[in-house]
């Protein structure tokens, strides 16, 4: 299935730009620090406030009030967020496959209440949930992802069950059992390879949103904490001393921006193209 | 159709009282209370204060007279805002965080909608491609960017307009806040209206309304726009709760006396009361909506009402 997506996406040259510039992104965030003789936290006091392009100083974002450099922090910041997302991404995927693929495996009254469990924490404002676990039980680096990606499995939940219950009535399924293998061993070796595409397509769309909730959260001060810091903690700095520095706000806004247009417009041709697949 | 509402109904409230539960006992299970300030308290003074709010009673107990207090519409006293009510202070912020938010779905529904049709009509062309692209950035660019960018352009830049702040009925400071909250949800409508569209637009009745010799702007506007007006409908539940967690950082960028500063203050202080009152009011809305859109659903598509 995976491989069937890639003639199909090959057309289409706004993904492929997407692709591309995701990749340079990547390339950036990762390389970019080394190329910079500053880090993430080190102070020039010779150049606080200082407007981008600064070339002889190398700052070539500016700095911010303290001095620091506005490019490595802006690097920095999108390491932290995309490896946030990636890290969310995958508890969200755990649960969300497992949860999925057990009730459409099983179906019947099982599958009745687990779908009916996810309705109503469908209808919960989680976000709030998540505020007040962040508030109270201090901003640890862990808790960031975990709480987000327990949120984000509904969705991913929801699809697999669906892409399950088709999976078990065809025939290599039917025959996986014949031959009298267990449940267990037929949901991991003839439905979980079976739900790769889907879940990869899912995957790509979740990535942009935790993200969002990432910097939401950091926006609010409840994310990532000093030293460290993520594109929404940047974002909110750069918000409080945009009359003066406006660098600081755009930069880190700019490459949170185009990330996410990246990756949600990779996932809408990959989910397309999925779909022009299945018919 | 009574019994269909009535059935939704039954279905939101054990929706709220699960979230007031949750939200109730994860605060008390964190560690840090409400009289936690800088400089601590005597203990007797402490512990009649905690007597005073109850506080010395067991959990479930608490929770209980929580419960018991809803029933009779009291959301008990602020710790941190000493001698209000929360219900004074949700009653003062509520009209700011109403007016801003149902101001921002109105304008993503008709700025969503709007776009979505006309993007529709020539599916591929310039115009399509053009609008769906910013309509992709602005899925892209939340909230807590597009505010601060807009104040930096029209505040900072143009001196157009207010960079934050309020004052009562100067509508004037609602423009930009009301702006920066729509954006995604806008976006958000657009593509969608424009997919529903396009679904529609091929079916054979459609074809069947030009070939009578319809005007194009009936059989688009009234033919084609009500069916696929539905999944934007099912779509207004989840741009509810949206609405309401952007408003939480729209109302903080551009000052806004609204009730989402309650919250993460409120969380931080250990002002328990006022952080579930605010729950509360959040839940009972993205509860409404829903139910609403369920019935305006069952209105719709008389094939659900036996569902």
């Amino acid at each position: 299935m995976a491989e069937g997506l890639w003639p199909l996406l090959r057309r289409d040259r706004g993904a492929l730009l997407a692709a591309a510039l995701l990749s340079l992104l990547l390339l950036l965030i990762l390389l970019g620090p080394l190329l910079s003789p500053y880090a993430v936290d080190s102070i020039d006091f010779d150049a606080d406030w200082a407007q981008p392009p600064q070339w002889a100083g190398r700052h070539w974002f500016g700095t911010d009030g303290l001095g620091r450099d506005v490019f490595v922090r802006s690097l920095e910041g999108g390491r932290v967020s995309l490896l946030v997302g990636i890290a969310a991404t995958a508890v969200s995927l755990l649960i969300g496959v497992a949860y999925g693929a057990i009730a459409g495996y099983f179906g019947g009254r099982l599958d009745e209440l687990m779908m009916r469990a996810v309705d109503i924490l469908y209808a919960l404002p989680f976000l709030f949930l998540v505020i007040l676990l962040m508030v109270l039980f201090g901003r640890e680096f862990w808790l960031v992802f975990v709480a987000i990606g327990a949120i984000n499995w509904l969705d991913m939940a929801r699809i697999v069950r669906g892409e399950t219950l088709a999976l078990k009535q065809r025939e290599f399924v039917l025959a996986a059992r014949a031959s009298g293998l267990g449940d267990f061993a037929i949901l991991w070796g003839q439905i979980l390879p079976n739900l790769l595409g889907t879940v990869a397509v899912v995957a790509t769309l979740t990535v942009p949103q935790v993200i969002l909730t990432e910097s939401f959260l950091s926006f609010l001060g409840l994310g990532v904490q000093e030293p460290a810091t993520s594109w929404g903690a940047l974002v909110n700095d750069g918000a409080r001393e945009m009359e003066r520095t406006p660098w600081t706000l755009l930069f880190p806004a700019g490459l949170l921006a185009l990330t996410l247009l990246c990756l949600n417009r990779l996932g809408d041709a990959l989910s397309d193209a999925l779909e022009r697949g299945a018919d | 159709m009574s019994r269909y509402a009535l059935l939704r109904l039954l279905t939101a409230l054990p929706t709220l009282l699960l979230l007031v539960t949750l939200s109730f006992f994860l605060m008390r299970l964190a560690p840090g209370g409400p009289f936690d300030g800088e400089r601590s308290l005597p203990p007797e003074i402490e512990a009649s204060l905690r007597a005073e709010y109850h506080l010395d009673e067991p959990l479930p107990q608490q929770y209980l007279r929580y419960l018991g207090g809803l029933l009779r519409g009291d959301l008990g006293p602020s710790f941190q805002y000493q001698g209000f009510r929360v219900r004074e202070l949700i009653a003062a912020g509520l009209p700011v965080s109403l007016s801003l938010g149902l101001l921002a779905m109105a304008l993503a529904l008709l700025l969503g909608g709007a776009t979505g049709v006309v993007a529709s009509l020539r599916p591929g062309s310039v115009l399509d491609r053009g609008l769906m692209s910013l309509a992709m950035l602005g899925i892209s660019v939340p909230s807590y960017v597009v505010g601060p960018l807009l104040v930096l352009l029209f505040a900072v830049l143009l001196r157009w307009l207010p960079a934050g702040g309020w004052e009562p009925g100067r509508w004037s400071d609602l423009l930009l806040p009301v702006l920066a909250l729509a954006l995604p949800q806008i976006a958000a409508i657009a593509r969608l209206l424009r997919g529903s569209m396009l679904e529609v637009l091929r079916q054979p009745y459609i074809r069947t309304a030009r070939a009578k010799g319809l005007p194009e702007s009936r059989v688009v506007l009234v033919h084609a726009l009500k069916p696929a007006l539905l999944p934007v409908l099912s779509y207004l539940g989840p741009a509810t709760a949206g609405l309401i967690t952007g408003s939480v950082v729209v109302e903080q960028v551009f000052g806004l006396p609204g009730i989402g500063r309650y919250f993460v203050q409120g969380a931080l202080n250990r002002d328990y009361t006022l952080v579930l009152g605010v729950v509360l009011v959040y839940g009972a809305m993205i509860v409404l909506f829903n139910f609403l859109v369920d019935l305006l659903y069952g209105l719709l598509d008389p094939r659900l009402r036996r569902a």
